[in-house]
């Protein structure tokens, strides 16, 4: 049979090369399934959740209706009812855009949503937010009307006693408008589109869980206590896995498991020690149905890492 | 006897979980989602959202102040700025970097100042700029070209006589039969020049003088709004539309909008001491917002703040289907502050 061998003489060279790399590494990263996927924690449950998405929405308007007058030129609103109507949904498309991204933002906040990993998408998402302000700016300078003189005039005071002004002119209209039309918004798609891929590379993050002592007082007791007195202070603050899969009362009546998997991140502040460990893969209750061998990986639940010891939390020093 | 690397069992770091920086990966229940369906349906909501905005509310356009428009609505102002502009006492002329070389104006962020370290970068001489090089452009003309001839032929100290003259009966002028007219006084050839200038910008010359560059199109406007900034009567209009600094300004706009409402934190600043009447606000106010904006940035790197949601505990509202499906118990005991004495 032909076609094997060609496949293999394909992916070998692929291999063989800096872009067969890069595209073996993105893939890993971002699975199809991961990447658009078809499935997510049951936890997502809110309306504070739409808003990321709502974002989107009015990203796409604000573009379209943006690229609508680039057809015609800055000009052609100020002397045109459809010209008028367009230039109106530019403006009302940009201020639902900021008006859902800071709902987003601070929902994001009280989930404290860069746990887990996820410290570049909390990053990217406030970066966004800053390089949006300054294309609206340039926006509202663009606008050759009483608004952008105004603006602009003003403005430059600011931006002036930063040093900026001096390269970068508020009052000169053919480079604001060049970089409101063509600089910032390829800076915002980049970074919206940089923010989206690690929302799918990392998920949403979980909800906090109740602590093994606060469940404890509770009269939840679970396993996996503390086995030392040593340890027992620091299981105040353990989450109790159980109460996050959502099982707790079917599993009060199973035995000890071991500690289910945890991302953690490094920490300089962090005193660390270095103590040999033995990985054990974690069991589980699988709440989806088990996919069939051949079935993508991807589907399947979060792969374990290694338990825990006693109260404290291993990681292979190469992940620090 | 050593073994090698790959034989030896991996170090490990010891971590202690903290609940403001680490999660417990899901692994419970899923449903079915389409991310697609999400973002195409947020989109058509936003739509008509927007398109119905665009309907009721429309978008301000209030037409731009030009030379032209400020010198025929309020020409005593512009003589008046203009005479300033001419005997280098105007704001813009004392300005500093990045128009003009003024020492001692800088805006200071401690011991630095920005705009000066970045030095001149826009040099702006204001009465060649904005009087003298716009008069040289009219033609037939023969008692402005003498006029001009005298002006510029003269020295310093002979400018400064006329300047100074000028400018005490300038502030009492007024403008009849499309003349500005002044009291008669020792301020040689300057009344003509001024009174050039002023049929100039009421014909609409000025405009396009201030705008000449070298290409036929220009899309500079630095000249003509600085020019039209030095005068009082754009800032009227400014503040009759509530769009002075005192007045949060750059964050409205005109008519009954909600402007750059995002820009509110920035505007606040200008609204408190000391940056209200510091001569340092503007770097002040910058200050404060990259500090912010880098905090906000780096919050999840920063202890104490990063523990706000957890002890605020709005998430027990954005989660409450989850903490309700563990049972009141558990959902009773979750932290509304600090889980531990350590935190």
């Amino acid at each position: 049979m032909s076609a094997p061998a060609v496949d293999s003489l394909a992916a070998s060279t692929e291999k063989g090369t800096w872009t067969g790399k890069l595209r073996e590494r993105a893939v890993e990263a971002l699975p199809p399934d991961r990447l658009l996927p078809d499935r997510q924690p049951a936890y997502v449950a809110s309306w504070a959740y739409v808003f990321g998405a709502l974002t989107i929405g009015a990203f796409i308007v604000v573009l379209l209706s943006g690229a609508v007058l680039a057809v015609e030129g800055p000009a052609w609103w100020h002397k045109s009812n459809a010209g008028l109507f367009v230039n109106s949904t530019h403006l009302w498309g940009t201020e639902f855009f900021f008006m859902f991204m800071v709902v987003h933002l601070w929902a994001k906040f009280f989930m404290a949503a860069w746990r887990g990993r996820r410290k570049a998408t909390w990053i990217t998402g406030v970066i966004a937010f800053a390089v949006s302000i300054g294309t609206a700016f340039t926006g509202y300078l663009s606008q050759q009307n009483f608004d952008s003189e105004w603006i602009g005039t003003q403005a430059k005071d600011g931006i002036n006693s930063t040093g900026a002004g001096a390269f970068w002119n508020v009052l000169n209209f053919g480079q604001m408008l060049m970089w409101h039309i063509v600089l910032l918004p390829l800076l915002v798609v980049l970074l919206i589109g940089i923010h989206v891929l690690l929302v799918r590379r990392r998920g949403v993050v979980p909800p906090f869980a109740p602590t093994q002592a606060q469940l404890a007082k509770a009269g939840l007791a679970l396993s996996g206590a503390a086995t030392t007195p040593a340890a027992a202070p620091l299981f105040e603050e353990l989450p109790s896995q159980q109460a996050l899969a959502g099982l707790v009362e079917p599993r009060l009546q199973e035995p000890p498991p071991a500690e289910q998997p945890v991302t953690t991140e490094p920490s300089a502040q962090e005193p660390t020690s270095q103590e040999p460990s033995t990985p054990e893969p974690v069991a589980q209750t699988p709440t989806l149905p088990q996919p069939a061998p051949d079935a993508p990986a991807a589907k399947e639940p979060p792969a374990p890492e290694p338990a825990a010891q006693e109260s404290l939390w291993h990681l292979p020093e190469d992940e620090s | 006897m050593s073994t090698s690397p790959a034989a030896q069992p991996r170090a490990h770091r010891v971590r202690r979980f903290r609940p403001d920086r680490d999660v417990v990966e899901w692994q419970g229940a899923y449903r079915r989602y389409d991310v697609m369906k999400e973002v195409f349906v947020c989109f058509l909501a936003v739509l008509i959202l927007v398109v119905a905005c665009a309907i009721v509310f429309s978008s301000p356009d209030d037409p731009p102040v030009t030379i032209k428009s400020w010198s025929n609505a309020a020409p005593v102002d512009f003589a008046q700025t203009a005479m300033t502009e001419l005997d280098g006492t105007s704001a813009l002329a004392t300005y500093g970097p990045p128009y003009t070389d003024t020492k001692g104006v800088s805006q200071m962020l401690g011991p630095i100042s920005l705009e000066h370290a970045v030095g001149v970068r826009i040099p702006i001489d204001t009465a060649k700029v904005f009087v003298l090089d716009p008069l040289a452009t009219l033609p037939n003309r023969p008692l402005l070209d003498a006029a001009l001839s005298r002006y510029e032929g003269a020295s310093p100290g002979q400018q400064a006589k006329w300047d100074a003259a000028y400018e005490t009966v300038v502030a009492d002028a007024t403008f009849s039969s499309g003349k500005l007219l002044v009291k008669s006084g020792p301020y040689g050839p300057v009344a003509s020049l001024i009174s050039n200038l002023e049929s100039m910008a009421q014909t609409g010359a000025l405009d396009g003088a201030l705008l000449a560059s070298p290409q036929l199109y220009a899309t500079n406007y630095t000249n003509p709004l600085l020019f039209i900034a030095g005068g009082t009567y754009m800032a009227d209009l400014a503040a009759q539309r509530h769009l002075q600094g005192s007045q949060w300004g750059m964050m409205n706009e005109t008519g009954n909008y909600p402007g750059q409402a995002w820009l509110w934190l920035y505007t606040l600043w200008y609204q408190v001491p000391p940056m209200k009447t510091s001569s340092n606000g503007d770097v002040e106010v910058w200050a404060i917002m990259m500090a912010l904006t880098l905090a906000l940035a780096l919050l999840p790197f920063i202890p104490g703040l990063r523990s706000v949601p957890r002890w605020v505990g709005v998430y027990r509202l954005i989660w409450r289907y989850h903490y309700r499906s563990l049972g009141p118990e558990a959902l009773s005991q979750l932290p509304p502050g600090r889980q531990s004495p350590r935190q």
